[in-house]
């Protein structure tokens, strides 16, 4: 028996089931999300939880905008009990340099132009925001109340109910081993489970974009890497508001609304590939940065370690897209660490582009083929 | 004789559903069979949605407990449910105390 589909979705990490959830909602009618393990058992499940429209490229802060729009509707719109614990307090960045400070004041007068309610603020105020930061060589930082923590198995089990409630369906522990394409365009799958034919194929596959693009017969210049990060006991849910974000120590920081700290660090000399093990070498420089930056943390107790990839991209913008030389195989990949903050306007924004439409933001400078014209974007604000 | 918490099978038969399967995290045996009965059949996965084994202890007590509930439901034996993920550290360390370390000094405590 030869089963059929009308989009077929690979990977189901939060852009997958956002991507189902929109492609439903629209009334596409056979959408079939496969991921080979679990929901956000990826690079959704290990990410740092953190949403921020604070970005310094206008793309960035198009995109996060929408996106942190859906989140705060999402409990309402699925339909969703348990909750995506959305604890909308804000991200605090800080600066420890003229060069920065002059940056973040150009970044915070682009998001307002775009409608992001950040602004700049002295080391004070910086101090008031989060009274237990260490304001030594702080020359200012940037905030934004709209920013905030969600709980990433959470959000994507919301969308992934929402999405199967509208007639998509989820397969689990279903891996994709290859792609049919024939004259120029894809006509299908194949899976540890048998063969899906479908006209329209998407690669929301993360970590692992690069391979499956490559089944289709698409070179995509992504590549993983691996980030550390560890999470603590909890303790009084309400010691820090907002998630503190240091470029210049390459370091994030935050709380979780259920009272744990959350915290990585970004090391240019991680492997890339698929390793998600861990080391001691990232416990003790977190330990040793985050209790220089916020001292009340010594007292606190680390519980778990844990790694995931970033899908890199050459200028740390997604690619989202048809393939050039592929017809029907579409794809948003490439997040270079940020593709849990974007998802749901991504999962629109696909689902306006399979169907047709005109995508609600233009996304023709993330197309795949900016790679071979050499128009790069540029994001001077990533960790 | 002393037996292993829910060594046999039987015995979480005779549970009260209000009873708190995740100690740390206060997960209660019926929130973890309703996940099971929606078909979140793995450790990982309740793990993740409801925090069982998240807390300082790991899943040093849920974690079996849970695979056995697993096993009821689905009918695979025991043995056979995927573990699930263990993670570093072994116990809870106080960052101060891994800093101090890394610095070559001596932790306040």
């Amino acid at each position: 028996m030869t089963e059929t589909a009308d989009v077929v979705v690979i990977g189901g990490g939060i852009n997958g089931a956002c991507a189902a959830y929109h492609l439903a909602k629209k009334g596409v009618k056979k959408v079939v999300v496969l991921e080979k393990d679990f929901l956000a058992a990826g690079s959704t499940g290990r990410c740092g939880a953190g949403v921020r429209a604070q970005w310094g490229a206008e793309m960035n802060v198009r995109l996060a905008k929408a996106a942190i729009e859906q989140y705060e509707k999402a409990d309402e719109e699925l339909d969703y009990a348990p909750g995506i614990e959305f604890k909308q307090r804000g991200y605090l960045l800080v600066a420890y340099t003229e060069k920065q400070v002059d940056q973040f004041k150009k970044n915070v007068a682009l998001q307002n132009s775009l409608g992001v309610p950040s602004r700049f603020v002295s080391p004070d105020e910086a101090k008031r925001i989060v009274p237990h930061l260490s304001t030594e060589g702080l020359m200012g930082a940037t905030f934004c109340p709209k920013d905030g923590h969600i709980n990433p198995f959470k959000a994507t089990d919301a969308f992934a109910r929402a999405a199967k409630r509208l007639g998509a369906e989820i397969r689990l522990r279903t891996e994709v081993t290859g792609i049919k394409v024939s004259g120029g365009r894809v006509i299908g799958v194949e899976t540890t489970r048998g063969d899906i034919f479908a006209p329209v194929v998407v690669n929301v596959a993360g970590p692992w974009s690069q391979e499956v693009a490559a089944m289709a017969g698409v070179d995509i210049p992504t590549y993983s890497q691996r980030h550390q990060i560890l999470v603590t006991e909890p303790v009084n849910p309400s010691l820090q508001g907002p998630m503190v974000m240091s470029f210049h120590h390459s370091l994030y920081c935050q709380q979780t609304p259920h009272g744990s700290f959350i915290m990585g660090i970004g090391d240019p000399h991680e492997p890339t590939g698929h390793d998600v093990g861990h080391s001691w070498q990232f416990l003790e420089e977190m330990a040793k940065k985050v209790c220089r930056m916020l001292p009340i943390l010594r007292n606190v107790r680390v519980v778990r370690q844990w790694s995931g990839s970033y899908n890199m991209s050459p200028d740390a913008h997604p690619i989202i897209g048809r393939a050039p030389n592929v017809e029907g195989f579409y794809m948003a990949v490439g997040f270079s660490g940020h593709g849990f903050m974007l998802a749901p306007i991504v999962g629109q924004i696909l689902s306006e582009l399979i169907t047709d439409e005109q995508p609600v933001i233009p996304v023709d400078k993330l197309g795949l083929e900016r790679f071979a014209t050499g128009e790069l974007n540029v994001e001077p604000s990533v960790v | 004789m002393k037996k292993v918490a829910g060594e046999a099978l039987g015995e979480m038969d005779a549970l009260e559903e209000s009873t708190i399967i995740c100690r740390c995290e206060d997960v209660t045996l019926k929130e973890i069979r309703d996940l099971i009965r929606q078909g979140y059949t793995s450790i990982d996965e309740i793990k993740r949605l409801l925090r069982a084994g998240m807390g300082p202890c790991q899943g040093r007590t849920c974690r079996n407990l849970i695979a056995q509930e697993i096993a009821k439901h689905t009918g695979i034996p025991i043995s056979e449910v995927t573990p699930g993920r263990f993670r570093p550290p072994t116990r809870p360390v106080k960052l101060g105390v891994i800093a101090a370390g890394a610095e070559g000094g001596e932790a306040d405590d």
